[in-house]
């Protein structure tokens, strides 16, 4: 387990360390940064100014490692637009999206898996079409249209929750809905594929010749194998939520990290996205790295292996 | 009265094409203590069998009996619910592949406990006692210590202990072993037939044992039925039906086997030619004219059972014109 945890841990690590390499050389790649900050007035003396001023004239490595050094301190610098540091933007903003992934997350998983093991169990009913059915409408209704038909239908309409804002927790009711919306389909699909494949094993079948209950079966034989895959699947989808949640927030005009980078990339504030790219990047790998811990924990072939 | 009585089973599967007919009309009676070996080769309905009488069918599967009934109780009607405090409890089952039939994500003492702890209100400490016991008595060194292992970390020799202890723990009236020995190594399958043959006539338990070896069935068995496509062929005891086979199938296949000292070294061995027949659609006639020597035209006729001697029945209406009738 040890062995299996530190070489995850060096895969992540090797992992975070490229993607701020691509961070890095994608926004330097993206145009001359100089002209960009100066503005379409600036002169080319100002231009050579601001270059040398903020750095860009130096080699790009120079540049690369000098960034590096300073992020692994938390320091990304100061926001080109805010009179702030980075840090301290992203500090404030990312408590809100990390809530809203979170709830978003919770919800899908709450409706994802026991659809997914529904449709397994009664495979070939019309519990599976119906399960089957709601997928493929989630698939096909994209996620900022689902938050405005939330927003008209629950907020404008019957007015039972607020439109936008991250006031209380009720603002992030309908924002977590249209974001968790959008892993339903896919964990409900794999929690169903699963439990089918499981289901039609030999050890489910030495269960019920145990004459253990049904519930038994389904929740401690079955279950507990079919969600191995779906606990990667989680990771890989909160990461992606983090990321969709640029459009949500922007939706539902809540001030969260992806509002922050949706704004920084339009006002060409690149110490900002440079310093979101990276980390949700490093979220993302931080998941992974948690996902393959959680199924060292639930499968014993990994864990003593 | 007899621990089990199966009379005209039937199992048949909806496929695409039509209607399989896996299990097709058989019968048999098994008493307290008494080894039954149903024998036949790959798809002659055997495991079908099994699994009809354990109520463990796949679920499109349509079974239909005159009579099944285990110990005065009517296992054909019997609903779920009742079938289950049955299982695990007084009708256990040993199965084919000791490498999947256990799960991989729990210990085996949590799988060894858990179908005591289900039927027997009984404390985890004395379930685990139990285990231990019977592990130990299935013949797994050090047996305390294997309750916190996991399958993955035991062979298929030891998880196929593992199963017989798991079937044993509550101590049923009837276990069914569906070819418990195929896919272990050699040396290991003459180990776990005596050690089941043992344990049977230790705990008093009445075994269905399914194979397709006739040389394992022949030193366990008191009974033998053999299954050629979903019916019953020849049924006996086991002395008369391994010293007079008498239908064409079953001395075809005792034919198979090379015995020392009886075959001729460098003889080529019997075999059967042709294939099993299409079980899907109307079956009429024996299923075993199209690969029998002595088949004749009154062989695709309705056929009933001959005795051949007292409780050695053969369905073949050839058997007079073969010198084989009584």
């Amino acid at each position: 387990m040890l062995s299996f945890t530190s070489q995850r841990l060096l895969v992540a690590f090797s992992v975070a360390l490229t993607v701020s390499i691509v961070a890095f050389v994608l926004l330097h790649l993206s145009g001359d940064l100089a002209t960009a900050i100066a503005g379409p007035e600036a002169t080319v003396a100002q231009v050579a100014e601001i270059r040398h001023q903020f750095g860009l004239d130096r080699p790009i490595t120079a540049q690369y490692f000098d960034w590096l050094w300073h992020a692994l301190h938390f320091d990304f610098g100061n926001s080109f637009y805010y009179r702030d540091t980075v840090v301290s933007l992203v500090v404030s903003r990312l408590p809100v999206t990390l809530t809203l992934g979170a709830i978003s997350l919770a919800l899908s998983l709450v409706v994802a898996v026991p659809l997914g093991v529904l449709a397994a169990v009664y495979s070939d009913t019309i519990i599976d079409r119906l399960a089957l059915g709601f997928c493929v409408l989630g698939q096909a209704v994209p996620t900022f249209c689902l938050g405005l038909v939330l927003i008209i239908v629950f907020a404008v309409q019957l007015r039972w929750l607020p439109v936008s804002g991250t006031a209380s927790w009720k603002n992030y009711i309908l924002p977590s809905i249209a974001l968790g919306w959008y892993a339903v389909p896919a964990v409900m699909r794999l929690s169903r594929n699963g439990m089918l494949e499981v289901l039609s094993s030999d050890y489910i079948r030495t269960a019920r010749a145990k004459g253990l209950q049904p519930s038994v079966v389904i929740l401690k034989h079955a279950l507990r194998n079919a969600i191995i895959p779906v606990v990667a699947l989680a990771a890989v989808q909160f990461g992606f939520m983090l990321g969709g949640s640029i459009v949500i927030e922007a939706v539902f005009n809540m001030q969260g990290l992806g509002y922050l980078a949706w704004e920084a990339i339009a006002r060409n504030d690149f110490p900002v996205v440079q310093a979101v790219v990276l980390i949700l990047a490093v979220i993302y790998v931080a998941l992974t790295f948690l996902a393959d811990v959680a199924n060292a924990f639930l499968d014993p072939r990994i864990r003593l292996a | 009265m007899p621990l089990l009585e199966v009379e005209n089973l039937v199992v048949d599967l909806p496929v695409s094409s039509g209607t399989l007919h896996a299990v097709n009309g058989i019968s048999f009676n098994l008493e307290r203590g008494e080894t039954l070996a149903i024998v036949g080769e790959s798809g002659s309905g055997k495991s079908m069998t099994s699994l009809a009488v354990m109520n463990l069918l796949p679920k499109r599967a349509n079974r239909r009996a005159n009579r099944l009934v285990f110990d005065g109780i009517d296992l054909a009607n019997a609903p779920n619910a009742r079938m289950r405090t049955l299982r695990g409890s007084r009708l256990a089952m040993i199965f084919q592949e000791p490498m999947t039939s256990l799960n991989p994500s729990y210990t085996i003492g949590n799988q060894l406990t858990e179908a005591l702890r289900c039927h027997r209100s009984v404390p985890i400490a004395s379930a685990r006692d139990r285990a231990v016991q019977l592990l130990e008595k299935v013949g797994i060194p050090g047996a305390a210590r294997r309750l916190g292992q996991y399958p993955h970390q035991l062979s298929g020799g030891l998880r196929q202990r593992v199963m017989i202890a798991m079937a044993l723990m509550c101590g049923p009236d009837l276990i069914i072993a569906d070819e418990p020995t195929t896919a272990l190594d050699v040396t290991i399958q003459a180990q776990i037939l005596h050690l089941l043959a043992d344990l049977k006539r230790e705990f008093g338990m009445a075994m269905i044992l399914i194979s397709h070896d006739l040389g394992v069935v022949a030193r366990v068995a008191d009974k033998v039925a053999v299954m050629y496509a979903g019916q019953v062929v020849e049924s006996g005891a086991a002395r008369s039906l391994f010293g007079t086979p008498r239908h064409p199938y079953t001395r075809g296949l005792l034919n198979c086997i090379p015995v020392p000292g009886r075959t001729t070294p460098g003889a080529p061995l019997g075999a059967i030619p042709g294939q099993l027949p299409s079980l899907i659609g109307p079956q009429r006639g024996c299923a075993f004219r199209e690969r029998c020597a002595f088949a004749a035209p009154e062989c695709a006729g309705d056929i009933a059972f001959i005795t051949a001697e007292p409780g050695h029945d053969v369905r073949c209406v050839r058997l007079g014109a073969l010198g084989m009738a009584a």
